[in-house]
């Protein structure tokens, strides 16, 4: 089942990206950071608004949470992309973003593999989709959309960058 | 893409795409090894057995920080200060250290297939750290790791593997590595230590020593293994440097890009002149830092659980 085409996709993304501007005045201590692999692009086309909105550049990185994750034995091992922080995260405001949110784990496992790089001011929290079932006491500052689901229940993401569109689809089992 | 394998045991075994989901996860964590805090949680909880029946210096204090990299516990087992001196067989030790519910056992022995028999009755994951002149796995990936790291790519490289030969599970394990992802190979040495033999392996054997080093792109050299040769493979080590070792005569005559490698322990002046192995050209170093980051790597990657991999988006 469709749930967000690419306009709806670009809508939600634009909206998150005001929302962000008029929670942090202090915008240049603002810097976004995807958890690989979804977050990363999503991180990108955020910053793209946001240097709009401020005119100016948005620091930008990406986060890979395999090493970080705590459940290694139960799946899978996960096939690994860069961690790249190309700034000193202390003292900063970071958007951690995600495209879906799901058990909150991943969150959990971003925030600890941060905390090696550095002391941030504070950690924001940017996802497309909010799909419920949290495990952990793990709360979106930003939604893209909220999407009741059964736990069973698939949240594909798909970018045109990877499969020719932007998409999201929830897929029963 | 999805690594499925519970032992590292050997190359040969391995596909293209395996050794390469080993070179792409330790690049995440030789990144990790460049940070200020060098240390993440993969492997909390777990415990991990150098157990090296062969002595072993550089291989264990290589695998030993990689597990604490990891966060890992990890014991060292050494064959001199162990029961196997008081008769004890290698399947009564594994299964004594079994009983410890340790997680992983990283081997080191003299005789080939030892880590293959202890994969076959264990149920931790064992990874071979070089056993007898078969293989030595872990080796060759750093070596891979190395070349893609300098060279950009493997594929089309021509790697020329000087030296001795016949006793090195190193040699073994890099053609192995080299020709899965399309490198040429060419071996050369004394035709004692460089059988035509390993032609059968997918690479070419020349005892032309100029040539195999005028066309090399990566010249690996061997160090010649003392202990485990007959004395009659060559005359003596002055006649081996001056009929194969690397001298500032042979290396005006690579190429200007050419690299050099080396597993270590180096004998110097004998493989490779003192001042080359210093040189910019050297990779030595080079391939020692990258040894931790594809151990932490074989490490992480034997310690996956089975299943689908962490696939969609949604699943996380």
């Amino acid at each position: 089942m469709l749930i967000m085409d690419g306009a709806a996709m670009d809508r939600a993304l634009t909206r998150i990206a005001h929302e962000i501007a008029e929670r942090n005045e202090e915008s240049r201590d603002v810097a976004l950071i995807g958890v690989q692999r979804g977050g990363v692009l999503l991180a990108e086309r955020l910053a793209a608004i946001l240097q709009r909105i401020w005119t100016h550049p948005v620091l930008i990185g990406s986060l890979d949470v395999g090493m970080h994750r705590d459940d290694l034995d139960r799946r899978a091992v996960p096939h690994m992309h860069p961690t790249v922080i190309p700034f000193d995260v202390a003292g900063k405001t970071v958007i951690l973003v995600d495209d879906v949110l799901f058990s909150g784990r991943t969150t959990r496992a971003a925030m600890d593999a941060l905390n090696d790089f550095g002391r941030p001011r504070r950690i924001q929290l940017a996802v497309l989709i909010d799909r419920g079932h949290r495990e952990l006491p793990i709360k979106a500052d930003f939604v893209g959309k909220n999407v009741p689901t059964a736990s069973t229940e698939r949240i594909e993401v798909r970018f045109r960058e990877d499969e020719g569109e932007d998409e999201v689809r929830l897929q029963k089992n | 893409m999805v690594w499925n394998h519970k032992h590292l045991l050997d190359i040969e075994s391995l596909s293209a795409e395996d050794i390469l989901t080993v070179l792409d996860t330790a690049k995440a964590f030789k990144a990790v090894g460049e940070r200020a805090i060098k240390k993440v949680p993969a492997l909390r909880g777990k415990t991990v057995v150098n157990l090296f029946v062969e002595p072993s210096t550089r291989t264990r204090i290589s695998f030993e920080l990689a597990a604490q990299r990891l966060t890992a516990d990890i014991i060292n087992f050494t064959a001199e200060a162990s029961s196997l001196k008081k008769g004890e067989t290698l399947k009564d030790t594994a299964r004594n250290l079994e009983a410890l519910n340790v997680d992983i056992i990283v081997m080191r022995h003299s005789a080939s297939g030892a880590p293959h028999f202890l994969s076959r009755f264990l149920h931790a994951s064992v990874i071979n750290a070089g056993d007898g002149a078969h293989e030595h796995p872990t080796q060759a990936l750093l070596d891979l790791f190395t070349i893609r790291e300098k060279k950009g790519k493997i594929e089309g490289l021509n790697v020329t593997i000087l030296g001795d030969i016949l006793y090195s599970r190193v040699a073994r394990s890099n053609i192995w590595a080299l020709t899965k992802l399309g490198a040429k190979v060419t071996l050369c040495g004394p035709s004692t230590l460089v059988p035509r033999v390993f032609e059968q392996m997918g690479c070419t054997v020349t005892y032309k020593v100029d040539e195999a080093i005028a066309q090399a792109d990566i010249l690996n050299l061997l160090r010649i293994q003392h202990e485990r040769q007959r004395k009659t493979m060559f005359p003596s080590l002055s006649e081996y440097t001056s009929q194969f070792g690397l001298t500032k005569a042979r290396l005006a005559l690579t190429k200007p890009d050419a690299l050099i490698m080396h597993p270590g322990p180096v004998n110097r002046g004998v493989e490779i002149d003192s001042e080359i192995a210093d040189s910019k050209r050297s990779l030595i170093l080079d391939q020692v830092t990258n040894g931790l980051a594809v151990r932490m790597a074989a490490l992480f990657l034997v310690s996956g659980g089975q299943g689908p991999q962490g696939v969609a988006a949604g699943s996380s």
